[in-house]
């Protein structure tokens, strides 16, 4: 077999598997435009009379752009406040390690194995409680610890990637550890800093176990409210693929975006 | 155990400062919150275990004895809802390292636009799962107006009713979807990271390419593999939304795993005595296969 021949074949094989994977997405973009009838028609139509009523309508009906506005505060609260808790933690495990810090990185790795049901009673009953059912608040709370030991796994591997002598030359000229961290280690491990908030605004803007079982309307993102659709009488195919496609459009642009450093990221540094 | 870290505190050339009380305090914060996290509701989980309580018939409170745990398990849904936790995680764990294996080879070949497949490819995992879920369930699955129901009538055979027929292995279908990106995604970054000059000093040995995948390639894997499994077995353990938004656990008990049993009793029957049993019961098996899946993870790393 010739070279070219070869790749003429794989590029076609690639391509076959690559849109067979993607087609559902792709399927439920197109649909987005179509007309209700034609959304549910036998025969699928590839290109009906494209249109924009049913994004229209989702925001008309639906008030869309409510939840969205949950998602957005409750992705970016939940990150910033993981942020906090894991800078100064992943500073101190990568640059004032004891015998203990492997332990307890590992640790924190196995609070993530406990599945989020195991802990829905006491959470549940404790937000009851504390009025914090169905609130933004409550629900940043728990997302920001349930990305926490991903996020200070992650600020950990880049952290370490930072020469120590930058840091201690720093230290040197006078630099309180504060001053050390603002104005060294940050600056020096932003663009770890940047993906490992990639990582966490997607996975928290995808998250749905917390956003099902504590919201109901008031603080409820996207993941709850495409969940609505799943009663028969919210049953439209060509509003339901709106309300999705303006759902996922946002993280698949920042995902594609960040692609690079997800790998490394979601293996906690194993793969890189 | 202590041998390897101090080894690895040499290795770093790290001296014991007295800087760890420093060390300790920034690290308090993260730490303590998840310890509360972890092992407070796992201490109230286990109180009510023990207890009768019914959020429909709060004044009917009290100790109970071993009673929720009897309950639990003469209940029939238990040892299905275990059995469909762990067929769940294993089939999807088969196919995402399988299948993700074949187009991560794929994909490490040359060929036109192969960057762009490679993005195209990776769209499924940033779906979010009530979306991959209903996507699935009405315009690919449905019986009538589903597109694989199209494909099976254009080609004369009679549309499958997914949910009706085969609801886990619809979903084992849903979320293999989900999470076989992120396996080619990983496999194929442990791949690329394999020297050319090694793959080269095989093919001039006369190394075709089954002998290359299986002396070369594969056990360059394992570490690729081993965190594959470990991620997805974490999220996997915990599938909620995909069942929620298409079966509701059923027909009966058969596409409910313990995530789903968990929430029925909470939320369906508000039985927070049983649901605390089952949560106990889903923390061990989480923790049995942590213990396993930490300890070769931990093996792979180079901290």
């Amino acid at each position: 077999m010739t070279p070219i021949l070869r790749k003429l074949l794989l590029t076609v094989l690639g391509w076959i598997v690559a849109l067979v994977i993607a087609f559902p997405v792709i399927w439920m973009v197109l649909t987005s435009f179509k007309s209700e009838t034609e959304a549910i028609s036998r025969v699928p139509h590839l290109f009906a009379h494209l249109s924009l009523t049913n994004y229209v309508a989702v925001q008309e009906r639906a008030k869309y752009l409510h939840f969205a506005w949950n998602s957005v505060i409750v992705s970016f609260g939940s990150t910033l406040l993981a942020l906090l808790l894991a800078i100064p933690a992943a500073y101190a495990m990568a640059f004032l390690p004891t015998p203990r810090t492997r332990g307890t990185l590992l640790w924190m790795l196995s609070t993530k194995m406990m599945p989020s049901v195991g802990v829905l009673v006491p959470v549940y009953l404790l937000f009851r409680d504390a009025g914090l059912l169905d609130t933004r608040v409550g629900l940043v709370l728990v997302d920001a610890l349930g990305i926490l030991p991903v996020v200070v796994w992650m600020l950990y591997t880049f952290f370490k990637e930072v020469p120590r002598e930058v840091l201690e030359a720093g230290r040197m000229d006078g630099a309180g550890p504060l001053r050390e961290v603002y104005n060294l280690l940050l600056p020096l491990s932003m663009p770890g800093i940047v993906s490992t908030s990639l990582l966490a605004v997607i996975l928290t803007w995808n998250e749905a176990f917390w956003s099902l079982t504590l919201t109901t309307s008031k603080a409820a993102p996207l993941t709850a409210f495409i969940a609505s659709f799943s009663s028969p009488e919210g049953l439209f195919y060509a509003k339901l693929s709106a309300a999705s496609t303006m759902a996922i459009a946002p993280i698949l642009v920042l995902g594609w975006a960040g692609q690079r450093q997800l790998v490394r990221g979601l293996t906690f540094g194993a793969v890189k | 155990m202590t041998t390897a870290q101090a080894n690895t505190a040499e290795a770093l050339g790290l001296q014991q400062r007295s800087s760890s009380p420093r060390a300790r305090l920034l690290t308090l914060p993260a730490v303590v919150l998840l310890l509360l996290w972890s092992v407070l509701p796992l201490i109230v989980t286990l109180w009510f275990s023990f207890r009768r309580y019914n959020l429909m018939n709060p004044g009917h409170t009290g100790f109970d004895g071993l009673g929720n745990y009897r309950y639990l398990f003469s209940d029939p849904g238990l040892g299905m809802a275990v059995w469909n936790t762990v067929l769940l995680l294993g089939s999807v764990l088969v196919i995402t390292i399988g299948v993700g294996t074949l187009i991560a080879l794929l994909l490490d070949q040359e060929f036109y636009g192969r960057g762009f497949a490679r993005v195209l490819m990776l769209a499924p995992f940033f779906v979010m799962p009530t979306v991959s879920a209903l996507l699935w369930k009405n315009m690919m699955m449905h019986p009538d107006n589903g597109f694989l129901a199209f494909l099976m009538r254009s080609v004369g055979l009679k549309p499958i009713d997914w949910f009706a027929v085969a609801p886990l292995t619809s979903i084992i279908i849903i979320v293999s979807w989900e999470w076989l990106p992120f396996a080619v995604l990983t496999l194929l970054t442990a791949i690329q990271s394999l020297d050319a000059e090694r793959k080269e000093a095989a093919r001039m040995d006369g190394a075709g390419p089954i002998a290359m995948f299986r002396y070369i390639i594969w056990p360059h894997l394992g570490r690729a593999v081993a965190a594959t499994t470990m991620i997805e077995t974490i999220f996997i353990l915990g599938i909620f939304a995909e069942i929620y938004v298409t079966s509701s656990g059923g027909p009966g008990f058969a596409s409910t795993n313990l995530s789903f049993l968990i929430y029925r009793y909470v939320l369906m029957e508000y039985d927070i005595g049983g649901a605390a049993v089952a949560g106990l019961l889903a923390i061990v098996l989480a923790n049995v296969l942590a213990f396993f899946l930490l300890r070769s993870f931990a093996r792979n790393l180079d901290t």
